[in-house]
């Protein structure tokens, strides 16, 4: 029993998924007992690892694929195609919306002034256990419903301009950017708030695990509103001009923004600055999407150029394409599918991140101009909201087969609703933890450190304090103004003395730093020549 | 065409009927979790705050007594015993659980001064200030019986103290000598002095169990042999220690309790330093007690307060005090590790939890190890500045505190002295001691 256990080995690509990166250097460390204490700590981290990808066996769900016949390609395969030979239950999760709430007006000029805001008529977006859906209409339609079970939840028509819709937290509230302001409805229809301070947002994204939502306006303010205790945690103008094309990084909780200039800006509540700025094209950006495990960014620009970024060195492009069209709107599967919207084209291709992808994996035409899309977590679907409805359509392979119940679970009861809110909020990260690096909060605390020795070294500019010398008063004869002149001299001359003495000894590591940072330069061989000591 | 889509069906994720538990599927792949590091860090801060919420550390009192509690005893074998003896000799037995006093008694003239029970339990030994030795029967007497003593010894010189050896029926006191005993006999079996007019602390080692040691008056810690004629070696420190623990785990260690406000745990192979030194306490520490792990310590002191160290740290990692509690007069660690009893000059016998935010009673599985995560994220986020400062933070008396800062002014005033002082000599004249080389003057032979 225990051979065929040690025979049982866990495959390579299991453990490197699992992997938490290479561990400490041993033989660096200084001292015998760090030392031990390190070894035993990645020994607890192997065995961690080890552990969880074992579990991998324990996987009940196999992944959706779609292969072709020799001489075919997987683009050819229309959805009728797929809808056809899959079993019966996931066929209808293949199904048209035809919205008929007034006319959604489609004017192919504003396409070519790239007003992005007007071409989008209509937005939809999934609950994060990918359950429900909710989708806004341009003219005021907005409706939320468990789309697997077909149930609808509400539907009501809020009579205003809807910019942009989603869900909070749970599926029974979501947010919805209307004309001026944004307001938060439960899943009967019910307005629970009406939010002035966020004043004519465009877009809105929420985060999670920090119970953030976040908007950006016409007017180029950013804001994160907390929904758990109703609080503005930030709001500033990123004088940046109108903003509406606005992704969430799900690695990190940054948002990232598209500007006209071709920049990408990643922003965080707590700077008025953005941590980064990405010059990535020489157009405007028509399109940003983050694929859900935060490695990739897939930008978009009007100038028809789609590039893969790796977002967490902030380098790149990986990947450089060409499309035949500017596509205007981008998503990223939790496979790592990547899906662009143009026109009322959706491609979908595959692997496109690692390699250049050839040719789209699927392709689908609409009969009307395409609004947004979102992959479906947990499932093989991308719904599509066009300027007259909502599309399902299945992408096999473009989900995560398996789900972890303690995270998002599609599966959930009322009552497991409840509990994983409680838990949930139990856990809220502050929005104080939202940086560039998210695993920043278990490293040293380098800049303090940093603070203490750059206090050390303005020592050195500091001036001599100087001694406010009041002589004693003494027996008529023995002072004299003389004598006190000499006595305040002597004194500050000797203070002064001490306090260079002090200094001296911090100097010549300073003087180390100084020469250390100077880099060669090819022009100093110009310079006099030191004299060797 | 080979097409396969993710098809659930809803039978095999729910559960069949309401009376089974949800079924619970796992993916641990690290997309499917993200910030595991902030949200990690968010528990762990919830947690140092529920400990915080949850320590009530003070359990009940034992009330009774009408004197000052001068000393306890622990029964070797069951948890839910107790013998006490107070100031005005009268000796108590307790029910724990029940907190009930069950037997009482008036064993000596003046104060019990020691009570111990011997190694199975069936007899406990006082000592008084009338000079006599005491065996008493550790069963009730029948109904209508008076408490009588199995066996009295008087000794010819004052005895202040007892305990009792592991195993065998022999045992020690301290007084002007130290004298070792054999039950069912009226002589002490050895008389060992060394000109000493007076001891006042006397402990068996628990691991070695000849081996024993004492406080002296002149400041000194005495350690012997049983087998020994004489003693065999002391240290001399600057001033008394009140109390001497031996540590139930490691042999060679024991720690004493200083009236210069520290513990000083020492290693008998090397008396010239101690191992380490204890400090938090603002008065003279007057009792000290293992736990039976031998990791952690208990002390009382006369700052009216019970402090909770960690065998190997210098600090207290926790401090219990109550409003009504008065000097304390002796402090133990009960031998199941979970509670901690402090007889005090109030009369009171208080028991305490040893960790204050413990639960008590029986746990479901998924509950302990919600706590033993809780534990393991506490221990890996301890240095932020965030959940130290709250793991740290003690509420403590304003006497406490006054004294607290006083003592820090007063160790301040002495280094910066120190430090003018070798400012102004020659070098080496003025030589940086250790602190732990401070306090001890001299080992003798």
């Amino acid at each position: 029993m225990k051979e065929k256990r040690k025979n049982m080995k866990t495959p390579k690509e299991w453990l490197e998924k699992h992997s938490k990166g290479e561990g400490v250097n041993l033989k660096k460390l200084k001292t015998k007992i760090h030392a031990k204490k390190f070894e035993t700590k990645e020994k607890e981290v192997k065995f961690a690892t080890e552990i969880a990808a074992k579990a991998e066996i324990l996987l009940t769900e196999q992944k959706g694929y779609l292969e072709n016949d020799p001489g075919e390609t997987t683009t050819q395969f229309t959805q009728k195609d797929i809808a056809n030979n899959v079993d019966i239950t996931a066929a209808t999760k293949s199904f048209d919306l035809k919205l008929e709430f007034g006319p959604y007006r489609y004017e192919i000029q504003y396409l070519n002034k790239y007003k992005s805001e007007n071409y989008k008529f209509s937005r939809a977006k999934y609950t994060k256990n990918g359950r429900h859906l909710v989708i806004g209409g341009k003219k005021g339609h907005v409706a939320a419903f468990d789309w697997l079970t077909k149930k609808l939840h509400c539907e009501i028509n809020v009579m205003e301009s809807v910019h942009d819709i989603s869900f909070l937290h749970i599926e029974t509230m979501f947010a919805v950017a209307q004309k001026s302001w944004v307001y938060i409805y439960d899943n009967q229809g019910i307005e629970l708030h009406c939010i002035k301070r966020l004043n004519k947002v465009t877009r809105l994204e929420f985060l999670p695990y920090h119970f953030l939502l976040a908007s950006c306006s016409d007017e180029g303010y950013l804001s994160w509103l907390d929904v758990s205790i109703g609080q503005l945690v930030s709001q500033f103008n990123t004088n940046l001009g109108r903003l509406s094309i606005l992704t969430q990084n799900p690695w990190n909780a940054c948002l990232c923004l598209g500007h006209a200039k071709g920049v990408v800006s990643m922003w965080s509540p707590n700077s008025r600055d953005p941590l980064a700025k990405m010059l990535c094209h020489k157009a405007p950006i028509s399109a940003i999407h983050v694929d859900p495990s935060g490695m990739y960014m897939a930008t978009a620009a009007t100038n028809r150029e789609l590039k893969i970024w790796d977002i967490r060195k902030l380098e790149g492009p990986v990947q450089d394409y060409k499309l035949i069209n500017a596509a205007t709107n981008l998503a990223f599967s939790q496979r790592r599918m990547l899906a662009t919207g143009s026109g009322n084209i959706v491609e979908i291709y595959r692997d496109c991140c690692n390699q250049a992808a050839k040719r789209p994996y699927l392709l689908h035409k609409f009969n009307n101009p395409i609004g947004n899309f979102n992959f479906c977590p947990y499932e093989d679907v991308l719904g599509v909201a066009t300027a007259r409805g909502f599309t399902s359509l299945l992408v096999p392979g473009s989900g995560e087969p398996n789900f972890d119940s303690y995270e998002a679970n599609p599966f959930q009861s009322k009552k497991q609703r409840q509990e994983s809110e409680v838990k949930a909020l139990l856990e809220k990260i502050q929005p104080e933890l939202i940086t560039l690096d998210p695993s920043k909060i278990l490293e040293v605390d380098v800049p303090t450190l940093r603070d203490k020795i750059e206090a050390k070294k303005k020592l050195l500019y500091v001036k001599p304090p100087k001694i406010n010398y009041e002589p004693r008063n003494k027996a008529k004869g023995k002072g004299g103004s003389a004598k006190i002149a000499r006595n305040k001299k002597i004194l500050n001359e000797k203070a002064r003395k001490e306090f260079i003495k002090a200094t001296k000894d911090i100097l010549p590591e300073v003087k180390k730093t100084k020469n250390m940072k100077k880099p060669f330069n090819v022009l100093d061989r110009f310079l006099p020549k030191k004299k060797q000591q | 065409m080979k097409v396969k889509v993710i098809s659930r069906s809803a039978d095999q994720y729910l559960r069949n009927t309401k009376l089974e538990i949800h079924k619970v599927f796992r993916n641990f792949d690290p997309d499917l979790h993200p910030f595991s590091d902030a949200r990690e860090y968010t528990r762990a801060l919830n947690a140092v705050k529920l400990e915080k919420v949850f320590a009530k550390p003070f359990l009940g009192n034992l009330d009774g007594h009408r004197d000052s509690v001068a000393c306890i005893a622990k029964h070797p074998t069951r948890l839910s015993s107790l013998v006490s003896g107070a100031f005005d000799g009268e000796v108590r037995v307790w029910d724990i659980p029940q907190r009930l006093c069950v037997r009482e008694f008036v064993a000596h003239n003046g104060i019990v001064r020691g009570v111990t029970y011997t190694p199975k339990g069936e007899h406990f030994i006082t000592i008084g200030d009338d000079k006599t030795i005491k065996t008493w029967n550790s069963l009730m007497p029948q109904f209508g019986e008076e408490d009588e003593p199995v066996n009295t010894v008087l000794s010819k010189t004052v005895v202040t103290s007892l305990s009792h050896q592991k195993k065998s029926n022999i045992f020690a006191t301290s007084g002007e000598v130290v004298q070792l005993w054999e039950a069912n006999r009226n002589q002490p079996l050895k008389t060992y002095e060394w000109g000493v007019d007076s001891l006042h602390d006397v402990a068996f080692n628990m691991v070695e169990p000849n081996v024993f040691g004492a406080c002296a008056s002149d400041r000194s810690i005495i350690l012997y042999d049983a087998r020994d004629k004489g003693p065999l070696r002391k240290v001399i420190m600057k001033l008394r220690s009140n109390k001497i623990a031996w540590n139930p785990m490691e042999a060679f260690i024991f720690t004493c309790a200083n009236e210069d406000y520290n513990l000083y745990t020492f290693d008998t192979r090397n008396l010239k330093k101690p191992v380490n030194v204890h400090m938090d306490h603002v008065g003279a520490v007057t009792y000290v007690d293992y736990a039976p792990t031998g990791k952690e310590f208990v002390s009382g002191s006369y700052d009216k307060t019970i402090r909770i160290f960690t065998a190997d740290h210098g600090h207290s990692r926790e401090i219990y005090h109550t409003k009504r509690m008065q000097r304390l007069t002796c402090v133990h660690w009960t031998l199941d590790n979970k509670f901690i009893i402090s007889g005090s000059d109030e009369m009171n016998i208080r028991i305490w939890k040893a960790r204050a935010s413990e639960k008590l009673g029986p746990m479901n599985p998924r509950e302990r190890n919600a706590l033993r995560y809780a534990d393991a994220l506490k221990d890996k986020f301890a240095s932020h500045p965030q959940i130290k400062r709250i793991g740290r933070h003690r509420h403590v008396p304003k006497h406490i505190y006054n004294a607290q800062k006083e003592l820090h002014v007063i160790k301040k005033k002495q280094k910066r002295k120190e430090g003018n002082r070798r400012a102004h000599s020659k070098r080496g004249e003025v030589p940086y001691v250790p602190e732990r080389a401070k306090h001890v003057i001299k080992e003798v032979h």
